[in-house]
């Protein structure tokens, strides 16, 4: 057995990591316009209250819907047994937008979790008749998939443009477009919760996502019900990503680079490497998060730029590696 | 009561065809119960096509398939995967897993993931069979053509089924481990009492280790007999198109048709 096998070094590892995202999330807490203090939180109250209204919802949205996205992407490539697919190369997060648009135009004062609604119903049908398509055309090149993804995002998001110019609420429209944290506040981000379930059912369908992703027949030979699995499994993903976009917009990128880096090294056993991808996906939005707070500061970046152009250029050398 | 006198795999009227192609013709036959039937035929005879249906992975356009005396179809998934296991043709693999994971995937319908100790044993027991436990721990995408076909092979037999049904499972092995596989299958049949059916393109192990043999052509049963009935000269060529000559070496026979 080698040293990297062994148990101190593991143990080293997961410490590592655990104390990395501590230090992120106390960086996340204490970082803004605002200046807080840890020792003010105990002496001061109006502190306090900012503090539990503003940062505490903000660092645990950062860390729902990092840790959500990346594993519903990976969730994704397993059912669409592509690597390149995720809710950004799938039309999945336009869909979800398509969603919130209509359930404003089509009910005045829409209630949060109607919005919800509306979104999840719009992502799992976009990702149903995405995953029908590619099943039915048959591209040999795994390439030419996320960018038929990509164009049919952009379809969904014309249609979308259309109905919003109509209705006059562009300006609206625009807000979704860059995923941004800053205006979450107690009361309004709840339906970031709504990732916890999603989470817990890849947890207790993780031996079966990874074995559809061996495809129908092999699921079949071992008594599995492959389209009930593809079914539950874009249910989860049209779950995590509506309750992200309702939340805090559109996050691009993430659930495309997470799976992928992680599945370079730690491979696809879906069980295996779940903890491992919702800690790097947690980690890695805090940390683009705390970017967009500090590049510019006291302005903020908007979150979706920072992930879009980090995860962009990461993606590119993703596609070059994978080609070889 | 498993009767050994019984055929328990049969297949009726089997018919399929991709739009104007008829690609099974109203076939039927009954495999034999505890035997190695080896289907053989030339490419595109529907072979592949057959093993599907039998295992339900694809669907007849007509004809009726029966599982001990139960219409194939009427089982459930779960407790026909403990019965009877498929290996394809093509296993392709854009996944990272381990030998391991692979084989323990074999033990899912008993222990649909919580893999007791019981389920563990059969998985070691497998990965031994196929002489595979210096790889137990590596990445399949990592691994020779022939590793990785090993390690499927390591699967189905993990999976424990009684009747087992592999298409090609020669299909990038060397000579070393394809005599190795079929010595397993014919261990599986002789000891354990499986049935085993498989589509095999090199004549010689069918001759070598099969009890019967199905010879397919254009969709069509043209043959099936006792191994040695069909390895004859005058049989092999009118399914082939090439002339054969038989070598009997002690009651085995053996086929050249390299260079005739
Ligand atoms: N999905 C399919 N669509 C159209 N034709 C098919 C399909 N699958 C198989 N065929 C055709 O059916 C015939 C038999 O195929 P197959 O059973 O794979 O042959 P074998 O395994 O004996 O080489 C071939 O002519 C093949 O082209
Ligand atoms: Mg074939």
């Amino acid at each position: 057995m080698n040293f990297k096998e062994s148990i101190p070094y593991k143990l080293i590892i997961t410490g590592a990591a655990i104390g990395l995202l501590l230090l992120l999330i106390w960086i996340s807490l204490f970082t803004g316009i605002k200046d807080i203090s840890f020792a003010s939180l105990f002496s001061d109250k109006e502190q306090a209250l900012f503090f539990i209204i503003s940062r505490i919802p903000r660092t645990l949205a950062l860390l729902f819907v990092g840790a959500g996205l990346s594993l519903a992407g990976f969730v994704f490539q397993h059912l669409s047994q592509n690597k390149f697919v995720s809710p950004t190369t799938a039309g999945t997060l336009e869909a979800a937008k398509m969603g919130i648009l209509f359930s404003i135009i089509f009910i005045p004062e829409v209630p949060l979790m109607m919005k919800m609604s509306f979104a999840m119903l719009f992502t799992f049908l976009a990702s149903l008749l995405f995953i029908g398509f590619i099943s039915k055309v048959n591209i040999k090149n795994t390439i030419y998939i996320p960018l038929v993804g990509l164009m049919f995002g952009n379809i969904l998001s014309a249609i979308s443009t259309f109905f919003a110019y109509k209705h006059g609420i562009v300006q609206n429209t625009q807000e979704w477009m860059l995923g941004d944290f800053s205006s979450v506040l107690q009361g309004q981000y709840e339906t970031v919760f709504l990732i916890l379930p999603a989470v817990v059912l890849i947890y207790f369908y993780a031996d079966r996502i990874t074995i559809a992703g061996l495809g129908p027949s092999f699921a079949k030979n071992l008594g599995l019900p492959y389209y009930s699995i593809v079914y539950m499994g874009l249910f989860i993903i049209a779950l995590v990503v509506s309750s992200s976009v309702v939340t805090v917009g559109a996050i691009p990128f993430i659930g495309l680079i997470v799976p992928n880096l992680l599945s370079l090294i730690y491979g696809d056993n879906l069980r295996r490497t779940l903890p491992i991808i919702a800690y790097t996906g947690a980690s890695f939005l805090l940390f683009c998060d705390i970017l967009s707070r500090l590049l510019v500061y006291p302005f903020e970046v908007p979150i979706g730029m920072t992930v879009g152009i980090i995860g962009g250029i990461l993606f590119l050398v993703l596609i070059l590696r994978r080609k070889k | 009561m498993v009767d050994s006198q019984k055929d328990y795999l049969t297949f009726q009227d089997i018919h399929k065809h991709y739009g104007e192609k008829i690609v099974l013709n109203a076939i039927s036959a009954e495999i034999a119960h505890g035997k190695i039937t080896s289907l053989i035929g030339p490419n595109g005879a529907g072979k592949s096509t057959l093993l599907a249906i039998l295992s339900r992975l694809l669907k007849q356009d007509g004809g009726k398939v029966s599982f001990f005396d139960k219409n194939i179809g009427s089982y459930k998934g779960q407790d026909l995967a403990k019965k009877l296991a498929i290996l394809r043709q093509s296993n392709h693999l854009d996944l990272k897993l381990t030998v391991e994971d692979l084989v323990s995937f074999g033990r899912f319908p008993y222990s649909q993931g919580r893999l007791s100790s019981e389920d563990k044993e059969a998985v070691q027991n497998a990965i031994r069979f196929t002489e595979l436990e210096s790889l137990a721990d590596a990445y399949l995408d990592e691994l020779s053509g022939g590793q990785r076909q090993r390690a499927f092979i390591s699967m189905i037999i993990a999976q424990d089924t009684d009747y087992i049904l592999l298409d090609e499972p020669l299909n990038n092995l060397d000579m070393k481990h394809s005599v190795h596989v079929m010595k397993t299958l014919r261990r599986l049949v002789d000891e354990l009492g499986k049935t085993v059916i498989l589509v095999i393109h090199e004549i010689n192990f069918a001759a070598q280790y099969s009890d019967f043999i199905i010879a397919l052509k254009n969709g069509e049963i043209v043959q099936h007999d006792k191994t040695n009935q069909i390895i004859q000269s005058n049989v092999l060529r009118d399914i082939f198109e090439i002339d054969f000559d038989i070598i009997d070496r002690n009651d085995k026979l053996i086929c050249n048709y390299f260079n005739l």
